[in-house]
């Protein structure tokens, strides 16, 4: 009893990261069609997020406070990875609706931009990116009208962007000779979050020993997931976000604002891998690579839940979590102690975590041969999908 | 001279003339280091020239060709590390693991023939059966290169964690093995490998430049363009799709067996996520659909980011993704395709020169009609009325 109760505890935790991380995919990918291979990135940004938050409240605030730093985290992290998804859609994403391959690709460099410029931002760096993006911005303001309509605006249009990112360039490096200028914030090395005292303990229950902080993040979870339901089902937005997927062209002759509620679907899709970033500082030292950890899985759960269906997406993603946990732990060795020697060679096989990715990911292709839709497929007469 | 340039013979042959001759130079012009780094970036080309074929042609984006690659790379690094071993020997590192017999999967490998096939029918056959599991429930689009994705991250988390099978994630050295009684890393052999790899990016170009004229050709294109339509007119798209996604794997093999002797280690790494959207960017910025684009941009692509990482590692991810984004965004079809589609002659007019636009190219270059144009243009406009003293000139469009 006290092993299938341990699996369902560790599993769950697994999986809870899992629906956590995939819930704003689900939103982004299921209702607006839109492959953001960036995902993972808006998630590091969570948890860099966190990181800071952590370090004002060390810094600057009262030792008091420091235990709640995180209930802060939360809400920011959603912010500021909502905004930089918001700004993601209205620059590149919006030109590319309707052509998915595309936008795979092109969140895909967004995603290398994002860990880079996590690695390599430094003061110098910040202020010489604020003067490039500036003077491209304002750079039709300073320059004669006529030059905006002439036969070669074009090449002025993709030139101003060269000449401010050049500027931009020129004063980063000069500010970059400046030694404390230069410090890069975060580098490349991983950074340690440190849980507040009332997330470190364990707790006892019915002879398991749950750790809190997995309780902290099973609690975030099942609160994201009320949340977002809530938000869809009963809320204004909701309704309308709901009606642009299902008709995206009729919502718009009965008046909804498609290019805002894309924009805002995006925003809470985004908004929500920040909070799963802050749920994974939780687990552990994270570092600019998070993002690729997670994005493959993320598209495996929501694929295997069928897109567009939010139930699909938290059943597919406990479901890989207890399995990756009973593969990998190699615990029905422990259920059978007496079973037959090729089988048990077998199973020991694929008990490392690495090695149960293996079978659980081939059993999900197995799976989607059989029900190619997902665990809850969408209805419709549709030829193509 | 204007008659040499435009000599359809010249035109035919001049591109073969250069290649032939850039392959006997370069080696005498670069040093052995640039030499072998292009005989890499090369290989890579062949890989380029088969996702060209799956998605520039077919509409199919493979974000798992580094499966295929690397099987291609493991078939041939586990026949050098056998071959140049004394009889009764293990590899070194198995020795680490307290493996003392050889897995049996490694005994063919014994012999350069098994091996030589291995090399592009193993990958073919993964290819094969993956994409037919796949296209027979018509998983395409994005659901396709998801599933390929996680195919790719199997197979990286299966070779990364068999450290006594396959040396996980240390990979295999290839660099002091010998090939035919050569050190493979010697500079001599790098020469041969840089020919050899230059005669098989020419052989590939000439498959898929096969594949895609003629019926089949046309067929892929049909399925990228409007599959269901296709299947509708009575066709199969899934055995196309296959068979094509197999020649695209064999190529991969090819190209990755090729890249493993000139780098000198295959590992895991290869089969990393990142490295296989790498290969598609290289098609997409040399123009997809277009073969030629393909193989220069994984060249030029890789020339670039060995000469970045070695100056400033740390802006070649910057650079790399500006290039996805300006890709999509400003240039869909790639610098080959802008190019083609006259994309220079825009800039000209842009700046004020506008190229001169040749309405009917068989008219322009008449003989009698430019003599006419030479006539008309030494006379002095006042005299007399054109129509009068020339020929009438043939309605434009008939022959």
């Amino acid at each position: 009893m006290d092993l299938l109760y341990d699996t369902l505890f560790n599993g769950l935790a697994i999986g809870s990261v899992l629906v956590l991380a995939a819930l704003g995919l689900a939103v982004v990918f299921g209702l607006m069609g839109v492959i953001n291979m960036a995902h993972g990135e808006l998630m590091m940004l969570g948890a860099y997020t966190t990181f800071v938050v952590q370090n004002i409240f060390k810094a600057s605030l009262p030792d008091a406070l420091f235990p709640i730093y995180i209930l802060v985290a939360i809400p920011l992290a959603f912010l500021v990875s909502g905004l930089v998804g918001l700004l993601l859609e209205k620059t590149v994403i919006r030109r590319l609706y309707g052509r998915p391959l595309e936008t795979l690709l092109a969140t895909w460099g967004v995603s290398l931009i994002l860990q880079q410029f996590v690695r390599s931002v430094s003061s110098a760096f910040a202020l010489g990116l604020v003067l490039a993006v500036v003077l491209g911005l304002l750079a039709p303001r300073f320059t004669p009208r006529a030059w905006w309509q002439k036969r070669w605006t074009p090449l002025l249009a993709v030139g101003r962007w060269i000449v401010a990112g050049g500027l931009g360039i020129a004063l980063a490096s000069v500010l970059g000779s400046v030694r404390s200028l230069d410090q890069p914030w975060f580098s490349a090395r991983n950074i340690d979050v440190t849980a507040p005292t009332w997330l470190r303990g364990s707790i006892e229950l019915g002879g398991v020993t749950m750790p809190t902080a997995r309780l902290f993040i099973i609690a975030l979870t099942a609160l994201a997931l009320v949340g977002v339901t809530w938000f869809l089902q009963k809320s204004a937005w909701g309704i309308r976000i709901r009606a642009v997927t299902q008709n995206r062209s009729m919502s718009d002759c009965l008046g909804i604002p498609t290019e805002t509620v894309d924009a805002l679907t995006f925003l809470i899709g985004s908004g929500l891998a920040g909070v799963a970033g802050v749920a994974v500082t939780l687990l552990g030292s994270v570092g600019p690579n998070l993002g690729g950890n997670y994005i493959v899985d993320c598209f495996m759960v929501v694929v295997l839940g069928g897109v567009g269906k939010l139930a699909g997406t938290v059943l597919a993603a406990l479901g890989i979590g207890v399995l990756s946990y009973i593969v990998g732990s190699g615990s029905l060795l422990l259920v059978w102690p007496a079973m037959p020697a090729v089988l048990n060679e077998l199973i020991s096989f694929f008990a490392t975590t690495s090695m149960a990715k293996v079978l659980v990911f081939a059993i999900i292709v197995v799976f989607l041969q059989f029900r190619p839709a997902g665990l809850f497929p969408q209805k419709g007469r549709l030829v193509e999908a | 001279m204007a008659d040499l340039f435009s000599s359809r013979g010249l035109r035919r042959w001049l591109p073969w003339l250069l290649l032939v001759a850039a392959g006997l130079i370069l080696p005498v012009l670069l040093p052995p280091f640039r030499l072998n780094l292009l005989g890499r970036f090369l290989s890579l080309g062949i890989v380029a020239l088969g996702i060209d074929l799956i998605w520039g042609f077919t509409g199919m984006l493979s974000l798992g060709q580094g499966i295929f690659f690397a099987l291609g790379g493991y078939a041939l690094g586990m026949y050098l590390q056998l071959d140049s071993l004394e009889p009764g020997q293990l590899p070194e590192f198995f020795s680490l693991y307290g493996v003392t017999t050889l897995p049996g999967f490694w005994q063919p490998f014994n012999s350069p023939l098994f091996t030589f096939f291995a090399i592009w029918v193993i990958p073919a056959l993964v290819a094969g059966v993956l994409g037919y599991l796949v296209f027979r429930n018509r998983i395409k689009g994005v659901y396709f290169s998801i599933l390929t994705q996680a195919a790719l991250l199997v197979f990286f988390n299966f070779f990364n964690g068999q450290q006594k099978l396959i040396n996980g994630t240390n990979g295999l050295k290839t660099d002091t093995a010998r090939i035919f009684g050569a050190l493979v890393g010697s500079d001599a052999m790098q020469r041969n490998l840089f020919w050899l790899t230059l005669a098989l990016v020419v052989l590939s170009w000439l498959l898929c430049r096969w594949l895609t004229s003629g019926r089949f050709g046309d067929a892929l294109v049909a399925i990228r363009d409007d599959e269901p339509r296709l299947r509708f007119t009575g066709y199969n798209p899934t055995a196309y799709k296959t068979l094509v996604f197999a020649v695209a794997g064999a190529m991969a093999g090819v190209s990755g067996a090729l890249y493993t002797v000139q780098s000198g280690i295959i590992s895991p790494q290869f089969m990393a996520v990142p490295f296989s959207i790498e290969m598609v960017i290289w098609v997409a910025v040399g123009g997809r659909g277009t073969l030629i684009g393909a193989v220069l941009g994984a060249v030029v692509i890789n020339y670039a980011k060995s000469l970045v990482s070695e100056q400033l590692p740390e802006t070649w991810l910057f650079i790399q993704g500006g290039l996805f984004l300006l890709v999509v965004t400003a240039l869909p079809d790639g610098i080959v395709g802008w190019w083609r589609a006259g994309g220079p002659g825009r800039i000209q007019a842009m700046v004020g020169w506008p190229p001169v636009a040749p309405t009917y190219p068989a008219l322009d270059l008449d003989p009698q009609v430019l003599a006419e144009q030479r006539q008309l243009e030494s006379r002095p406009l006042s005299a007399g009325s054109a129509s009068a003293t020339t020929p009438q000139q043939p309605p434009a469009g008939e022959p």
